[in-house]
């Protein structure tokens, strides 16, 4: 199934959309009445890209990955997602905007009380999907990712590659349009972040934007692609 | 490169066993069966008990009153009081014949002299001689069953033909028997409507507490795509099965406490405690009228923890964006 999937997307059999997946314009945020911890963002991410998000530490990488989720909201600016300005966007469309997108987690935020079968079949139980329609698509997923023998277990039992390895799958298993990876590779050793970075790879040659934060040099150097560097609450793009 | 021997990937692993049909274990997204869910379903079930005792009692007392009501209504007593102008055995009969003569009237039966006194007998004690006191005669009418005869007649004509006879229809005391009963049945339902208002609150603050104790687990479930109407539900769910557990619980309690009280009771019928009893409440079991009662609460009690989680959840998630 995920081959069939693969396939469509070398043959161009989907449609892509000529709006950019994410388009920020003068954006700041600040958290009460404090000063902004980001301003004047203004950058785009266009589909089918892929790109790192870096910076010191405290730059506010995950607070700029929170803006394109949509669980900050901004103090200032205008944040488009696919297209759709989200200024006024209702809680349906935000939904259907968030069922587009496939998030990991510095923190990975796998449920402890389900199996990782069931955390990463979880987007689509959301959805409603019966579970006879995705079982072997999240069990060939699971497989790819090296994770077959461990299905059944809970993420407590997980190595901290496993873990992550699952919360990538999670956010593979829906084929989101937009891929929001945050330090993905920190709790893992050099040869599986590699591995890891290859995935992402691999999910961007499918059609998925990319846009991985970390401030891994190591990583980033490995490949040649655009990097948003954040630094004094600002944003430079180094193409 | 998209075949997967040539994306560098790793490969499925081979000689796989078949999938079975489902490889969920169907767990609840939302863990709600901690600590404090278990002191829930406790408090639940505490107030269904309760909730099933006020309405047991009150079913007790309806039925019983309905029979009371039912055999004074149908019983009506003409007094005749001793004139020592007028032949009082005369004036009974009399007083019989007018009575039998009145439609609706089935049975008009009088209290010969000696059972009159016999009813004394409780007040004045025995051994002593009624002749020189001036003793009513008591004449019971049975009426036919579901009639309510026009008295105006007779009591005319007791008037008129018996001097000094009295007909009494008990509307008085059926008046207030059932203003009594009335009574009871009112507070019992008025207790049954409260402890099912405190379930409701128990619930209210219990959910409150679940979402923020799934604060992230509540996330999650948004990033992953779940709208706030599926988590809803979600809660609805589990607090739902929370809550029939515990009424259950609380009604299956009161239920056997029932039957158990019934046996105790019958088994007393014999002494003059389980007389008076059995006089107040009848016999101390409860009809198939109660038992749907009870296990309608029950279910009422699960409903409204599953209906008040769901809206919980709503009205938090709406507060909290």
């Amino acid at each position: 199934m995920v081959w069939g999937r693969v396939k469509a997307f070398f043959d161009n059999d989907f449609e892509e959309s000529a709006a950019p997946s994410v388009h920020f314009e003068n954006v700041g945020v600040r958290y009460g009445m404090g000063p902004e911890v980001l301003r004047d963002l203004t950058f785009s991410i266009e589909p089918n890209s892929f790109q790192f998000l870096t910076g010191p530490s405290g730059a506010g990488k995950t607070t700029l990955l929170r803006l394109i989720l949509l669980s900050v909201k901004p103090t200032r600016g205008l944040i488009s997602l696919f297209g759709e300005d989200v200024s006024r966007i209702s809680k349906d469309d935000l939904t259907d905007l968030r069922r587009r997108m496939g998030v990991v987690f510095q923190d990975f935020r796998l449920l402890d009380h389900l199996t990782t079968y069931e955390n990463v079949a979880l987007p689509l139980r959301v959805q409603g999907k019966e579970e006879a329609s995705y079982r072997n698509e999240v069990v060939e997923l699971l497989r790819w990712v090296g994770l077959g023998d461990r299905m059944h277990m809970l993420p407590p039992v997980l190595s901290g590659g496993e873990k992550q390895r699952a919360a990538i799958a999670r956010a593979l298993i829906v084929r989101p349009d937009l891929l929001l990876a945050d330090e993905p590779t920190g709790n893992v050793d050099p040869s599986l972040a590699r591995r890891l970075l290859r995935l992402f790879i691999e999910l961007n040659r499918l059609g998925t934007s990319v846009v991985i934060a970390t401030h891994d040099f190591g990583l980033m150097d490995q490949l040649n692609v655009r990097r948003l560097v954040l630094g004094d609450g600002q944003l430079h793009i180094d193409e | 490169m998209n075949d997967p021997s040539r994306s560098g990937a790793p490969k499925p692993e081979d000689g796989q066993r078949p999938l079975p049909a489902s490889l969920r274990r169907n767990a609840p997204l939302v863990p709600v069966d901690s600590a404090g869910g278990q002191a829930l379903a406790a408090v639940i079930a505490i107030l269904t008990f309760l909730a099933a005792l006020c309405a047991g009692g009150a079913e007790l007392v309806a039925t019983s009153s309905s029979q009371w009501r039912s055999d004074i209504a149908r019983e009506v007593t003409i007094q005749v009081r001793p004139n020592a102008k007028r032949s009082i055995d005369a004036d009974v009969d009399r007083a019989v014949a007018l009575a039998r003569q009145t439609p609706g009237v089935e049975q008009a039966q009088p209290f010969s002299k000696t059972e009159s006194e016999r009813l004394l007998e409780p007040w004045l004690g025995t051994g002593l001689d009624f002749n020189d006191l001036p003793v009513p005669r008591l004449i019971v009418i049975k009426l036919q069953e579901g009639l309510k005869p026009d008295f105006t007649t007779l009591r005319q004509a007791l008037k008129e033909q018996v001097p000094g006879a009295s007909l009494d229809d008990h509307a008085l005391w059926v008046s207030r028997l059932s203003t009594m009963a009335n009574t009871i049945i009112g507070i019992g339902t008025v207790l049954v409507i409260l402890v099912l208002v405190a379930a409701g609150l128990a619930v209210t603050f219990a959910t409150r507490g679940a979402m923020a104790g799934n604060r992230e687990v509540v996330d999650v479930l948004h990033f992953v795509g779940a709208n706030d109407d599926f988590i809803a539900k979600e809660f609805q769910r589990r607090f739902f099965k929370l809550g029939l557990r515990g009424s259950a619980f609380g009604a299956g309690i009161a239920l056997f406490l029932t039957t158990l009280l019934g046996f105790v009771t019958s088994s007393w019928r014999a002494s003059p405690a389980g007389d008076q009893i059995e006089a107040l409440f009848g016999s101390f079991s409860i009809s198939w009228r109660g038992y749907l009662l009870v296990v309608l609460i029950a279910l009422a009690v699960a409903v409204i923890t599953g209906v008040v989680s769901r809206l919980t959840v709503r009205r938090f998630l709406n507060e909290n964006g």
